[in-house]
C-alpha cells in the first residue's frame, strides 16, 4: 500500500469540519511554520522538498516562491488556482470537496512564507457545492483562531477570500484568472512581466494550484527531507490523479509517484483494470491538453523501458513518443473508442473555450474542430490530415497563452500516432458511419532500432 | 535634446535584420524596426502606439530573437510578439530574414483572412486596409479553407459609426480607444473564441465627442464613417491637410475631397498607419470636426497630404491631366492595330472628356447639362 500525504484523512467521518479535522492532527504545519520558523525557511523547506506545481506545467514550486519580487511597501498575493476545467481532470474537486481544511491550512502557511495578507481561492464556477465548502471551513478556521489578525501572536495576518469564477476553462491560465479575479474580461496576459513581478492588481502575486498548495502541509509536517524521499528523481511526493475512462475503477487516487503506467492501469489498488473482453488502446496520461499515446509507447517507452507515472518518464521521448504528466487527468480509452471522434471532440472543447484574443487561435482552433467533423461524418479528403498538421503548427507556441499549444498538441498527436486510423476514416467513409478502426496494431511492441538502444 | 538629457537616456544597441540600430532602453522591438524602417519592420495590425496596453494579440509583428542580450545570448524558444517585447543590449532579432517567422506570419495571414469577408469591392476600407495590405505582401495566394465563414447580425451602434464585425478581426483597438479617450466606456468586447464581437453593451449608441477616432484607429473595415459612406472610393478623392480652430481637439486633420466637395474628414496618419502626433500627443479629433465640418470654407487648406507613393491613394493627385503621347502609330510603323475592343477615350455615357476636366471629375462635373443629355 503506498504511502498518502493528501487524501489519508480524506475518509474519516466528519473531516470537513473543524473539530474533526483538527482532532486528526490538522493545522499542525501552521503551528509549526508560525512558531518555530521564518518565512524564509518555509520556502527553503519547499524548495528543498523537489515539490514540482501540479497544475499542469510541473515547475518547481520553492523556485517559483523564490522568483516573487519583495519590494517594500507594496502588498504580495497568494492565488489558488481551483479553476479546474481541463476534461478528465478532478482531483482538486475531490480534494476540496472532502477535505477543505488541507487547503485552508495549505494556504495559510504558504501565505506565511509569501508575505501574503489576503490570499485568494479563484474557484471554477461550476463548483457550487464547493465555494461553499471552502467558505464554512474558512469560517470555522476564523472562528478558531487560524485566520484574521495576528494569528496566534506570531504578527503575521492573514485573510482567505473565495471568488467564484464564471465558467471559462481560459480562466486557468494564470494571467488569465488574475483578470478575472480582477474584475475584468478573463483575457491572458501578455508576459513578461510574469505574475511574480506584476500579477493581481499590478503587485507580486504567486498562482499555485490547490494540489501544490495541500502538498505544502505534509512537507512542513514531515520535513522537507522526508517529504523528497518519496518518489523518484526529480518527481518526489505524491500526486493525485484522477483516472477516468474506459477503467474498471474510475477515481481520484493518490500515487506516490514510484509504480508504473501498467501497474497503475492494471492494479487493483487503482483502476483495476479495463471492462473484461476490451483490450487498452490509447490514453492521454494528464489532461485532455497533453499528447495522447498509443498502448505500445503507453506501457513502454521508445527504448523499450518500462513507463512510471513520474513527470520524466511520462515525458520520456518528448513529443515524439512521449507525454506528459500535466494535470494528472487520466484517460483510458480501449478498443471500442474511436481517435478521429474523440479528437474533435477535444477540438470542439478548444475551440468553444479559446478566449478570441489573439488570432491563430481564435481562428485555427475552429478551423481544426471543422475539418475534424468533416473526417469524422465521412467527407474528409485525405489532404485534410495534412491540413490539420499543418494548422497545429502555425497555431503552436505562436498564441499569447498556453492553450493554444494545449489546443495543437491533441491533434498533433493524434495524428502523429493514430494517422492510419484518420486515413481508414477518409478511405472508408460509409464503414466508418457503422464500426470502429479497433485496436489494430496499436498494442504491439514496437520495433526498436540498435541505434537507439545504444 | 539637449547633451544633458542625451546622456541620461540609455541606449541600447540591438541588430535586426543584420542592420544595427541604437535606440533609447525601454523601446519596443518593433518600434526599433520602424526607426530603421522599410521591410524590416514587422506588420503591426493590433498594436497602436498611441493606445496604452495595445499589441500583442494579432500576432503578425512576431519575429524570432536569436540572442536575448548581449549577457545572457541565448535565444529565446518562441517566436515573440515585436510590438510588446523590450529590447536589450545586444539583442540579435531576425524579421524577414527567418523561415520560421515568414512561415508563421503567413499562418497569421491565413487566420486572419478565414473569417474575413473578401468584400472589398462594397467595402469603404478598401485601398486604406491594413488587411489588404498585410494580405498582399505577406500572405499566400489563395485560401485552404472550405468552410462557411463566420457571420453576425448586423447591430446600429449610432448615427456616426457603421459596424461591420463580420470584417473585424478583433484588434481590440477601438476598446482602447473607449478606454482611453471617452470617458464613458460603452464599448467592449463580448462573448469569446470565434464568436466574441466588439459591441456596445446592449446596443447603447455611442454618443461621446471622440467616439469617432475608432474608424480612425480600425484596421480593417469593421468601423466605418457613416457620413461617408459609399460615397466614393479613397482613391478617387484627393486628401489635403487642413486645420480650423477647433476648442475641443487639435484642430489638424486630412480632408478627403472630390473637387471643392469634403467627403469626409479624418486623423493624420503617418507613414505606420497611425495617427500623426502634433507637439508630442496625439492628433484625435473630435466628431465635431469629424462628423460635422463638411465644406471646405470650414477649414484652411494647407495642402496636399503625405500618401505613400506605393498607396492607391496617391493615384488620384493629378491635376491639370494631360494625355499620355500616342505611341502605338510610331511602333506600328503607320499601320492602325486591329482593335479587339471599341475603346474610347471619352465617356460615351456622360459626353464628358475626363481628360480636359482641371482636376479630378466631381459630382457636379457629371450633372453637368452636356452630362444630362446623354
Amino acid at each position: 500500500m503506498a504511502r498518502k500525504l493528501l487524501l489519508d484523512k480524506a475518509h474519516v467521518p466528519g473531516i470537513t469540519t473543524y473539530d474533526v479535522y483538527r482532532r486528526e492532527g490538522g493545522y499542525r504545519s501552521v503551528e509549526k511554520a508560525l512558531k518555530s520558523m521564518s518565512p524564509d525557511q518555509v520556502t527553503e523547506e519547499v524548495k528543498k522538498s523537489g515539490l514540482r506545481g501540479r497544475g499542469g506545467a510541473g515547475f518547481p514550486t520553492g523556485m517559483k516562491w523564490g522568483f516573487l519580487a519583495k519590494p517594500e511597501g507594496v502588498p504580495r498575493y497568494l492565488v489558488v488556482n481551483a479553476d479546474e476545467s481541463e476534461p478528465g481532470t478532478f482531483k482538486d474537486r475531490y480534494l476540496m470537496e472532502f477535505i477543505p481544511h488541507l487547503l485552508i491550512e495549505g494556504m495559510i502557511t504558504a501565505s506565511y512564507a509569501l508575505g501574503s495578507n489576503r490570499s485568494y481561492i479563484y474557484i471554477r464556477g461550476e463548483y457550487v457545492w464547493i465555494a461553499e465548502i471552502l467558505e464554512n471551513a474558512i469560517e470555522e478556521a476564523k472562528a478558531n483562531g487560524w485566520l484574521g489578525k495576528n494569528i496566534f501572536g506570531s504578527g503575521f495576518d492573514c485573510d482567505i477570500y473565495v471568488h467564484r469564477g464564471a465558467g471559462a476553462y481560459i480562466c486557468g491560465e494564470e494571467t488569465a484568472l488574475l483578470e478575472s479575479l480582477e474584475g475584468k474580461r478573463g483575457n491572458p496576459r501578455i508576459k513578461p512581466p510574469f505574475p511574480a513581478v506584476k500579477g493581481l492588481w499590478g503587485c507580486p502575486t504567486v498562482v499555485n494550484n490547490v494540489e501544490t498548495v495541500a502538498a505544502v502541509v505534509p512537507i512542513i509536517n514531515e520535513g522537507a527531507e522526508e517529504y523528497a524521499k518519496i518518489g523518484i528523481g526529480k518527481s518526489t511526493g505524491t500526486k493525485l490523479i484522477s483516472a477516468c475512462g474506459n477503467i474498471n475503477k474510475p477515481g481520484v487516487y493518490e500515487i506516490d509517484m514510484t509504480i508504473s503506467v501498467e501497474e497503475f492501469i492494471y492494479s487493483d489498488e487503482y483502476c483495476g483494470g479495463l471492462p473484461t473482453g476490451k483490450k487498452l488502446k490509447a490514453c492521454i496520461p494528464g489532461g485532455s491538453s497533453v499528447p495522447i499515446l498509443p498502448a505500445n509507447l503507453l506501457l513502454k517507452t521508445a527504448k523499450g523501458e518500462t513507463r512510471m507515472m513520474t513527470y520524466e518518464s511520462l515525458a520520456d521521448g518528448g513529443f515524439a513518443s512521449g507525454s506528459m504528466m500535466g494535470s494528472g487527468g487520466f484517460i483510458v480509452l480501449d478498443d471500442s473508442q474511436c481517435v478521429v471522434r474523440h479528437t474533435y471532440s477535444l477540438a470542439r472543447f478548444y475551440r468553444h473555450e479559446s478566449c478570441g484574443q489573439c488570432s491563430p487561435c481564435r481562428e485555427g482552433t475552429g478551423w481544426m474542430e471543422k475539418i475534424l467533423w468533416n473526417i469524422e461524418t465521412g467527407k474528409g479528403k485525405l489532404s485534410d490530415i495534412d491540413l490539420l498538421w499543418d494548422i497545429q503548427r502555425k497555431i503552436e507556441g505562436n498564441t499569447i497563452c498556453p492553450l493554444g499549444d494545449a489546443a495543437a498538441w491533441p491533434v498533433a498527436a493524434a495524428i502523429r500516432h493514430f494517422r492510419d486510423e484518420f486515413e481508414w476514416h477518409v478511405l472508408h467513409p460509409q464503414e466508418a458511419q457503422t464500426r470502429n478502426y479497433g485496436l489494430m496494431h496499436y498494442a504491439d511492441p514496437i520495433h526498436v532500432p540498435n541505434s537507439v538502444m545504444a | 535634446m539637449s547633451s544633458e538629457t542625451k546622456n541620461s537616456v540609455s541606449t541600447v544597441k540591438l541588430t535586426i535584420d543584420n542592420i544595427s540600430v541604437e535606440v533609447p532602453a525601454g523601446t519596443t522591438v518593433l518600434n526599433a524596426a520602424r526607426q530603421i524602417g522599410g521591410d524590416v519592420t514587422p506588420p503591426a495590425m493590433c498594436y497602436y502606439s498611441k493606445l496604452e496596453g495595445s499589441g500583442g494579440k494579432c500576432r503578425t509583428c512576431l519575429v524570432e530573437v536569436a540572442a536575448g542580450s548581449a549577457a545572457d545570448p541565448r535565444p529565446m524558444p518562441k517566436l515573440v510578439a515585436s510590438c510588446r517585447t523590450t529590447v536589450m543590449e545586444g539583442m540579435v532579432v531576425k524579421n524577414i530574414t527567418s523561415d520560421k517567422v515568414k512561415d508563421a506570419r503567413a499562418g497569421v495571414v491565413e487566420f486572419l483572412l478565414l473569417n474575413h469577408p473578401l468584400d472589398c469591392p462594397v467595402c469603404d476600407q478598401a485601398g486604406e486596409c491594413h488587411l489588404q495590405d498585410l494580405g498582399y505582401e505577406h500572405g499566400k495566394e489563395g485560401t485552404r479553407y472550405e468552410f462557411e465563414r463566420r457571420t453576425f447580425e448586423k447591430e446600429d451602434i449610432g448615427p456616426y459609426i457603421q459596424l461591420h464585425m463580420t470584417r473585424c478581426i478583433l484588434c481590440y483597438r477601438c476598446t482602447y480607444v473607449a478606454d482611453q479617450l471617452t470617458d464613458n466606456r460603452v464599448h467592449g468586447v463580448l462573448d469569446r473564441g470565434d464568436h466574441a464581437e466588439i459591441s456596445t453593451y446592449i446596443s447603447k449608441a455611442i454618443d461621446n465627442n471622440y467616439s469617432g477616432n475608432m474608424i480612425d484607429v480600425c484596421p480593417v473595415g469593421a468601423l466605418t464613417d457613416k457620413t461617408f459612406r459609399f460615397k466614393n472610393r479613397v482613391w478617387f478623392t484627393k486628401p489635403m491637410y487642413a486645420h480650423r480652430d477647433c476648442p475641443d481637439c487639435c484642430g489638424k486633420v486630412t480632408l478627403w475631397q472630390r473637387g471643392e466637395e469634403v467627403l469626409r474628414v479624418t486623423a493624420r496618419k503617418d507613414e505606420w498607419g497611425e495617427v500623426c502626433s502634433h507637439e508630442g500627443k496625439p492628433g484625435w479629433i473630435c466628431n465635431t470636426c469629424r462628423f460635422d465640418k463638411k465644406a471646405a470654407s470650414d477649414w484652411v487648406l494647407e495642402g496636399p497630404a503625405d500618401v505613400s507613393r506605393h498607396s492607391v491613394i496617391s493615384q488620384g493627385h493629378y491635376t491639370g491631366l494631360q494625355k499620355p503621347k500616342e505611341t502605338l502609330p510610331e511602333v506600328m510603323g503607320g499601320r492602325a492595330p486591329k482593335l479587339m475592343m471599341d475603346i474610347h477615350d471619352v465617356s460615351e455615357v456622360n459626353k464628358i472628356e475626363l481628360s480636359q476636366l482641371p482636376g479630378a471629375a466631381t459630382g457636379n462635373d457629371f450633372n453637368s447639362p452636356a452630362a444630362k443629355e446623354a
